[in-house]
């Protein structure tokens, strides 16, 4: 078989991961890249767990097997840990650093773990790194430039089939004029992320 | 009338793009020259309604026709109806529904069958393996062989296209409706889709008239053998379709696997890798099977590994077809404890499978695991959502024993704590037939929910049968004014329908009038204390009461506030009046409101939606809208 890329993208419903999961899709079918790509709607729009999944290459299923994800990016601390099945010793865990509390934790009396703690577990298994998307986003010009900051980052990883520009100019596609300057700064924060790591 | 650009609906034949399972099988149909097409929403179908919904909302606004007429339908019934009239009369149709959406569409469906359809229609299935978003995990494919309809079942996006384009002409060939049944995983997976050539199809046909159509007993009966007769055209189809073929992995000797879905892409990967020597008998009409290819594979292998998600749908069909040709082959499947009749497959099942079944290694790491407890995340009612209000009024004014009949929407999500309001759930519209027997079987008081869509689609019946019989008890309708949870749809309570055009509004309360309720009443939920009042006189009412618990959905609220350019104004906590009592979480339970880890109270700003029930629960008066 051929090369085979798998990236799982997490978060919770309403962070848009959905949504980047289909530019990278859309990205890989501009680089004429054989792609699937899989996402879980309904009860995930009402702030439920969500996971992504992104196959490109020699590939014909939209899931992938345990243990195999190249990457897995989170836009959640602790959504990452959630899917910890995906990886193994190379993957890539990508994760953004601002929890978003269940309201099991609040309500359920359940625990939100230590950041910390959480990361110690993510390296135990896979390769951590860590991106402050709230604050790269806010000095690109705005907080909801937070999932070009992880794309970014991602494209920076190393295992894209396709050049970073690529990946931009997809994430351009679909942005209001006035947005692509901010948008294309949070990007390169992203980017810039995982270089110096 | 030109069609309206979008990206489903470009017309640059042989451009690749990328589309969802779902609106790959709406690109088809345009393709195919559907003129129209129905719905009722539901997950995982939706995106395939609306779509059609977008181009023709797009299409109105620019004063254009949009080539197809379309509607989100009151019911999966309705839907179904309105599409085979225009079959009648000679035109494409194409009706979208979830799995359960068929159950409520079945007494129409398996007549229809009978009588067949004219132009050609393809009703839509979308199954849910794993109850991603449903209350059961049925599969549907029994409904082609209950119903004796062909059936064709895509593996991939790209297929979905095709499969749709092509079924409408299979299913005018046979003058048979055909059922189009896809997953979860498929309807919601993305991939590569060729664009074809869109027909302009006939907007307008003509009804002939034919006495065959009209199904009293005598012509039931000289229908049937007709039905059977189209089902052995459509053998011949299966027999000839390019969706059947034989696909060859490393060097087979006498081992075979038999595939369908989305399942199929798990089984080829998986025998990649794995690196067995197999043929995959690849079937895309699963129904009729292709019986002389398929006798043809049992023949020529000693085994066969049947991978087809839930039921044994093909395996019995399989073992139904080895005995007739007196075959000794071997059947691995579900009846031989290698697969599952439950949940939905991925790739980890069948490599799991096959590595036991041909004795290699299985080469995937088991996966590991947190050694930190993770909390869950399920998903809740929105902050700001109305549905809450509502209940947390429900609570005040009901005694503790009351029982609580729920339905299908968000506000199913009451069954979480703090507020766990909800009892029992059967289907679409069972909150009130259940009030009804609850209140002839216990002396407990009895309030049901519902949303406004549920009430329009299945609520109206049972409401009757309650004030015929005077059954005691509080229908709930909890009026959002729109189907929030499928994704914002209209129906028919809202004053514009799904193409975009003026529709005429219809009241819940009118209609619960009409149907000779004599204890109504209207509540805004925003106001807790009227709302526990309303409550209190209507469980306090002999006979049967409905509550109407009208307000807008938050999400739309949000959105129209941005749009009207309003402010939307946010709540905070005054440290120094708070007492942390914690009403507001504990029995609100607003995912915006959370503990600090020193025990304080706050609002998360970027949660909420600026409702300000919260005002309304604390007991201390500590909540008040922020000072910007």
């Amino acid at each position: 078989m051929g090369k085979t890329i798998s990236i799982v993208l997490t978060g919770v419903g309403g962070q848009g991961v959905i949504t980047a999961a289909n530019i990278l899709g859309k990205a890989a079918v501009k680089a004429n890249v054989n792609v699937y790509v899989s996402e879980i709607h309904g009860m995930a729009q009402r702030g439920g767990a969500v996971v992504c999944t992104v196959r490109m290459g020699d590939v014909s299923s939209p899931l992938l097997p345990s243990g195999t994800a190249d990457v897995l990016v989170s836009t959640e601390p602790v959504e990452a840990l959630r899917n910890i099945c995906y990886v193994n010793k190379k993957t890539k865990v990508i994760t953004d650093i601002t929890p978003v509390i269940p309201f099991t934790v609040a309500v359920g009396g359940e625990q939100y773990p230590k950041l910390e703690d959480i990361y110690k577990e993510i390296k135990v298994h896979a390769q951590l790194f860590t991106v402050d998307a709230n604050e790269i986003a806010k000095k690109a010009g705005a907080v909801i430039t937070k999932n070009s900051v992880m794309l970014g980052a991602l494209a920076a990883s190393d295992v894209l089939p396709f050049t970073p520009k690529i990946l931009l100019e997809t994430i351009l596609e679909d942005i209001p004029e006035k947005y692509k300057e901010i948008n294309k700064k949070a990007f390169q924060g992203g980017m810039d992320v995982i270089k110096k790591h | 009338m030109g069609f309206i650009m979008s990206e489903i609906t470009q017309d640059k034949p042989g451009k690749k793009i990328l589309l969802l399972g779902n609106e790959a099988i709406t690109r088809g149909a345009i393709e195919a020259g559907v003129a129209v097409a129905t719905t009722y929403p539901g997950t995982p179908a939706s995106e395939i309604a609306d779509s059609f919904s977008a181009i023709a909302r797009e299409a109105t606004k620019e004063h254009k026709d949009p080539g197809f007429y379309f509607e989100y339908a009151t019911n999966e019934k309705v839907a179904l109806e309105v599409a085979a009239a225009a079959s009648f009369c000679g035109l494409r149709a194409i009706t979208c529904m979830k799995h359960v959406g068929l159950n409520v569409a079945s007494d129409t469906f398996m007549t229809y069958m009978y009588v067949g359809c004219r132009g050609g229609h393809l009703i839509v299935s979308a199954d849910d393996p794993s109850c991603h978003s449903s209350q059961n995990e049925q599969d549907n494919r029994y409904y082609a062989l209950f119903g004796s309809a062909p059936m064709l079942e895509p593996a991939t996006a790209a297929e979905a296209k095709e499969m749709a384009k092509i079924g409408f002409d299979i299913s005018e060939q046979l003058k048979l409706p055909l059922l189009f049944r896809t997953t979860t995983r498929l309807s919601h997976s993305r991939g590569a889709v060729t664009l074809g050539t869109i027909t302009k199809g006939k907007r307008k046909g003509v009804f002939t008239k034919d006495p065959m159509l009209v199904t009293v007993p005598a012509t039931a009966r000289a229908m049937h053998p007709v039905l059977l007769k189209k089902l052995e055209e459509a053998e011949k189809i299966s027999e000839k379709s390019p969706f059947n073929e034989i696909i060859t992995i490393g060097r087979p000797k006498d081992v075979g696997i038999v595939a369908s879905g989305v399942s199929y892409t798990y089984a080829k990967e998986m025998a990649e890798v794995l690196g067995l020597n197999v043929h995959i008998l690849k079937l895309g009409m699963t129904h009729p099977i292709p019986r002389n290819m398929c006798e043809d594979f049992i023949t020529s292998h000693s085994t066969l590994i049947m991978v087809e998600g839930l039921e044994p749908i093909l395996e019995d069909q399989f073992k139904k077809l080895a005995y007739d040709i007196s075959s000794k082959v071997k059947i691995l499947g579900k009846s031989t404890g290698h697969f599952s009749r439950l949940y939905e497959y991925t790739p980890d099942i069948v490599a799991d499978a096959f590595s036991k079944i041909f004795k290699v290694k299985n080469p995937f790491p088991k996966p590991v695991t947190s050694s930190i407890k993770v909390p869950r995340r399920p998903p809740s009612l929105c902050p700001g959502c109305p549905h809450r209000a509502t209940y947390y009024a429900v609570k005040k004014a009901a005694p503790k024993d009351a029982v609580y009949p729920t339905d299908i929407g968000c506000y199913t999500l009451g069954k979480e704590p703090p507020l766990e309001i909800a009892d029992v759930l059967l289907c679409m519209g069972s909150n009130a037939g259940m009030a009804c027997g609850f209140a002839v079987s216990t002396d407990q008081k009895i309030i049901s929910f519902m949303g406004d869509s549920t009430f329009f689609h299945a609520g109206i019946p049972p409401i009757v049968d309650a004030v015929h019989h005077n059954h005691d008890v509080v229908i709930t309708v909890l009026d959002n004014r729109t189907t929030a949870m499928t994704g914002h749809q209209p129906h028919p309570g809202t004053a514009m329908d799904g193409m975009g055009r003026s529709a005429k509004l219809i009241k819940v309360e009118d209609v619960v009038k009409g149907c000779g309720v004599q204890h109504i009443e209207i509540v805004d939920p925003n106001n807790i204390k009227d709302t526990i009042a309303a409550f209190k006189r209507a469980i306090e009412y002999k006979g049967t009461s409905v509550v109407v618990s009208k307000s807008p959905c938050i999400l739309l609220e949000v959105q129209r506030k941005r749009k009207a350019g309003e402010d939307i104004v946010l709540y905070q906590i005054n440290q120094g009046i708070c007492k942390r009592c914690k009403t507001c979480i504990t029995r609100f339970g607003c995912p915006a409101l959370y503990f600090a880890e020193d025990g304080s109270v706050h609002i998360d700003p970027a949660q909420c939606n600026g409702c300000g029930n919260c005002v309304q629960v604390c007991p201390f008066g500590a909540i008040s809208a922020e000072v910007s």
